[in-house]
């Protein structure tokens, strides 16, 4: 059994889609309570995969690897280390909690559930792969299912939304397939292994190709394979300016969807810079991380910070302030400190706690309202205490206020960041104050104030939403007061990692 | 091994019982009362005949009818690939009401004279028989296409199809006659010895390849030769355009490519073929891919009539099959014989589920197929998802496998602008593929909208269609080694 830890993890929710797939879609309680049954096991294995990790160990643990297809080295190569391990933990922890937010979908019960236990094989599939052909794999099947559950199950415009996600998304994994045949046809013998690949660094050529413009920039083999993999992460991070999918997929998404979507597939932007573009093309990382990350991660904080205070819609606020916090990740990777990176993965795994609050918060009130315009609510403490209690709770945190996770991992990446670039630094640092000002606002406008004759009688948050809500909640304060909980899982990992791409560093 | 006319005999068995076949249901027509048992009969026609190739495998490769075909596995692929197409379109057919309506003995026995001149095609050595075949071919089809009783775009059709090929044909006999003028020859072997030996006018030749290149262009339809797919695919009977999509262009890639590799290029060690030099007809041909492509998902975006769009994907297929060729390597055209099957698998997919929509409700517009999702079985719908999706090229689907290795072989040969026109083409299908899925799933039914049925055949039909697609883009390895094994070329 504990040999295919990890296979289990990704693929008892694929069992559970085929398992919903054979349910009578007249009982559509059988299929929630089945797609429960299958996301428990996943969860209690990401909980013993958290204390048989062993922390101390930077290389890969709980490896699988077997030949698939044999005649092009394509394996099955699966394994978890430092920079994998939280983010298992998260998509295993959220798809749980993801189930029972969705229990309110009414409309093609079946599929809906059979879509989004596939979209989780996806998800676990891409932290964990380490075959880069499988990695392509797991990260387009996720697409599919993401499609249908924006576009069928969204608001009113869902249909534009879903095909810009895809679209974009599309683009920016058709790159990276190039990239990943390039580093192919380049190893020796040719591989898709990524251990192999990174093993093999020195045989990518940074010499400068002599053809403009990258005779300009002085670009070689190696850093238009990293820009290549870089857009396509990019793009899911989303980096600024391939941002323009997110609010429209966010806000048009079904609650649980959007947790999903900021909860972990923004992750999976970062993470495949951390495991892919950092170790395998370190001198690229080096040349090219300053502007592509460091800056646009600046750029990102302030800008999704002045766009999230222009909005109406609660929930394109929140989608915003994912594109500002997302910045932070950027900015922390871009410092190749120790405080940086660890800052930057711890800032993904909280950024995925509060921002999956966030989407539930408002998806609370969206249930009771039918409505998001901040302008509509006011004085909801008064009608709805409880719930006000544990958003606050959330929105503190995502504020970055001290005893609560989000203020670690930003101060570890501004701590880092500063050693590296005290300027961009100040100008993120201006990012906090900008957040402080639109939450605390939102806060006013919504909680605040005269209550609104129309809500008065709003039904308090009920049961099966605070049960989505407090183990998030429990979390967001733990990583606040004792952040060890997780960064000692990382920190051998990441150390290891920035030991690769600082000798390239001018 | 170089075989006469009588020792040929042997190794002739499929076409002999497909010949046989053609005969048999001519003769059965006359009698029988019940047409179904003719396609019925066919089907099983073609299965001998597929068995008969598959005991070819064992046979030693060579010449036959003095040197003008050959017998290799390359020619054996594809006429297994020939078989497939014609054995599954039969069985389309059966379940399609538009080819209830029509003269089901001439239908079958003409869809089988078709595949038999595709036999030819797959095993020409000699620029005669090419061309013999490729007439015998386009002459079944044009009868094909025009089959619709009374109905004046099938009539349109054919007419245009013929008026174009005649022209393409006229180009490419023109074109063999200036080889023929050079080398004195039109066997493809004694053509390569002196192409190779002798200092032909490399002008002269690029002309003739470009002229040669219009005749097989036009059956794989790819850009300028392109014009008359729309309307044929659009015109002719929905089963006959799933043979034309899949059949003929296989069949266009397998003369295509007995030409311009084994008789004007050799192959190296190395598994690159050199073609001719000085000859810049590789350029020539990049150019056209890249263009074909291009124009055929640019056009596709606009499409109303699904058959009409999966015309315009289909000649963007076709520009992606040719990478395959640009590259001169043996990487290269295994790529393209995988691709094809592919192809094969989840374009007729793709076709069969317009038969069954249009069974059902009588159109063939996009807008025919709002919530089709919800409109009774879900199969449809769902499987339609699955053939679109793979001919984007989604993992984990077959149709991704294939341009997997096409975008392999080009990167690989470090065609990378070429490599970056194919995948932002890929992004742009997406749009057109996606807005059927869309209109299939994301909107909902009308009061007025019939609902869907399915027969058990075509049902079945779907339900092996999908599983294919989607076994065939999880577990690919076999395949891979029979494309691997059927590159092989008897030259002498």
């Amino acid at each position: 059994m504990t040999d295919h830890v990890l296979s289990y993890m990704a693929f008892f929710p694929l069992a559970g889609a085929v398992a919903v797939l054979l349910l009578p879609s007249s009982r559509p309680n059988w299929i929630r309570w089945t797609s429960v049954i299958f996301t428990v096991p996943p969860l209690l294995l990401g909980v013993w995969l958290y204390f048989h990790f062993d922390p101390n160990n930077p290389g890969l643990q709980f490896v699988e690897k077997f030949a698939w297809i044999p005649s092009y080295n394509i394996q099955y190569f699966v394994g978890i280390d430092g920079i994998s391990i939280s983010m298992v933990l998260l998509t295993a922890l959220l798809s749980f909690l993801c189930i029972f937010a969705s229990w309110g979908i009414e409309k093609g019960v079946k599929g809906y559930y059979a879509l989004f236990l596939l979209l989780d094989t996806g998800m676990v599939g891409v932290f964990i792969a380490l075959d880069f052909f499988l990695f392509y794999i797991f990260w387009e099947v996720m697409l599919l299912p993401m499609y249908f559950l924006i576009g069928i199950w969204g608001g009113p415009r869902r249909e534009y939304a879903a095909i810009k996600f895809f679209l974009y998304t599309l683009f920016g994994s058709v790159l990276m397939l190039l990239a990943i045949l390039a580093l192919y046809f380049t190893s020796e013998p040719h591989t898709f292994d990524m251990t192999q690949l990174i093993a093999q660094g020195a045989n990518y050529s940074t010499k400068p190709i002599g053809m403009w413009p990258f005779d300009q920039l002085r670009w070689g083999f190696q850093h238009i394979v990293w820009m290549g993999l870089f857009i396509g992460f990019a793009i899911k991070i989303p980096a600024f300016p391939f941002h323009t999918w997110l609010p429209d997929a966010h806000v048009e998404a079904p609650t649980a969807i959007s947790v999903i979507l900021a909860g972990v597939l923004l992750k999976m932007g970062t993470y495949g810079i951390l495991r892919i573009n950092f170790p395998m093309l370190p001198q690229a990382t080096a040349d090219l991380s300053y502007a592509f990350l460091g800056v646009l991660g600046t750029w990102n904080i302030i800008y999704g910070a002045l766009c999230a205070m222009a909005q109406k819609d609660f929930k394109k606020l929140v989608a915003y302030s994912s594109v500002s916090h997302m910045g932070y990740v950027m900015l922390g990777m871009a410092s190749f400190t120790p405080q940086g990176i660890n800052g930057a993965v711890l800032q993904m795994f909280n950024h995925g706690i509060i921002t999956g609050m966030l989407f539930l918060m408002v998806g609370v009130i969206y249930d009771r309202a039918h409505h998001r315009e901040i302008e509509g609510f006011g004085g909801l403490a008064a009608v709805m205490p409880v719930y006000t209690a544990i958003s606050a709770l959330a929105i503190f945190a995502s504020m970055g206020l001290p005893g609560l996770s989000g203020f670690i991992s930003e101060v570890l990446v501004l701590l880092g960041s500063w050693q590296k670039s005290p300027v961009l630094t100040a100008f993120a640092a201006t990012g906090v104050i900008l957040t402080a000002g639109y939450l605390l606002w939102t806060v006013q406008r919504v909680y605040l104030g005269m209550t609104n004759e129309k809500y008065k009688l709003m039904p308090e948050i009920n049961a099966r939403e605070l049960f989505t809500m407090i183990p998030l909640g429990i979390i967001v304060i733990i990583v606040g007061v004792y952040p060890s909980v997780v960064l000692d899982l990382l920190r051998a990992s990441l150390n290891q990692l920035n030991q690769v791409v600082i000798p390239h560093l001018s | 091994m170089d075989l006469d006319n009588i020792a040929s005999l042997e190794y002739f068995l499929p076409e002999f019982i497909l010949a046989g076949t053609i005969l048999l249901v001519i003769v059965l027509d006359l009698g029988i009362k019940n047409k179904r048992a003719l396609a019925l009969v066919s089907i099983v026609g073609c299965l001998c005949s597929f068995s008969a190739t598959v005991h070819l495998y064992g046979a030693p490769g060579g010449l036959m009818f003095h040197r003008m075909m050959a017998l290799d596995h390359f020619s054996l692929f594809f006429k297994l690939v020939t078989l497939s197409a014609t054995i599954l379109v039969l069985w389309m057919s059966l379940g399609s009401r538009e080819v209830a309506t029509l003269h089901q003995g001439e239908y079958a026995a003409l869809l089988l004279s078709s595949a038999l001149g595709m036999f030819f095609m797959a095993s020409a050595t000699n620029l005669l028989m090419a061309y013999l075949a490729l007439e015998m071919v386009s002459i079944t089809s044009y009868i094909l296409t025009g089959f619709l009783p009374r109905n004046r775009r099938s009539s349109e059709a054919a007419l245009k199809y013929l008026i174009y090929g005649a022209v393409a044909s006229g180009a490419m006999i023109y074109g063999m006659s200036w080889i023929f003028g050079m080398t004195g020859s039109l066997d493809y072997g004694q053509l390569h010895a002196t192409l190779f030996q002798g200092n032909p006018n490399r002008l002269a030749l690029f002309i003739a390849f470009v002229l040669i290149l219009a005749g097989f262009g036009y059956k794989i339809v790819f850009v300028p030769f392109h014009m008359w797919s729309p309307d044929v695919y659009q015109g002719a009977p929905t089963p006959f355009t799933a043979f034309l999509s899949v059949a003929s262009n296989a069949a266009g890639v397998a003369i295509l490519l007995r030409f311009f590799f084994p008789a004007v290029s050799q192959l190296g060690p190395d598994g690159n073929w050199r073609f001719l030099s000085g000859v810049e007809w590789p350029q020539f041909l990049l150019v056209v891919s890249m263009i074909t492509m291009t124009l055929g998902n640019l056009s596709a975006l606009s499409q109303q009539n699904l058959k009409r769009m999966l015309a315009y994907s289909g000649i963007a297929h076709a520009g992606y099959i040719l990478m395959g060729a640009v590259v001169l390597s043996n990487d290269g055209l295994q790529a393209m014989l995988f691709y094809i099957v592919v192809y094969l698998i989840m374009n007729l997919g793709a076709f069969l589920v317009v038969v069954v929509v249009a069974n059902a409700t009588g159109k063939e517009e996009i807008e025919g197929y709002r919530g089709l999702a919800w409109r009774g079985s879900a199969m449809p719908a769902i499987a339609m998802a699955i053939f679109l999706f793979s001919l984007t090229g989604l993992p984990p689907l077959a149709g991704f496998v294939g341009k997997f290795f096409l975008f392999a072989a080009v990167i690989k040969q470090q065609f990378y602008l070429l490599a970056i026109v194919a995948v932002a083409n890929s992004v742009i299908s997406l749009y057109y593929y996606a807005r059927v899925v869309k209109v299939m799933f994301l909107d909902f039914p009308e009061p007025s909208d019939s609902t869907i049925e399915l027969d058990p055949s075509s049902a079945t039909l779907l339900g092996l269609l999908s599983v294919m697609t989607l076994v065939l883009g999880i577990y690919w390895g076999p395949l891979v080694s029979f494309t691997k094994q059927s590159l092989q070329f008897f030259t002498n």
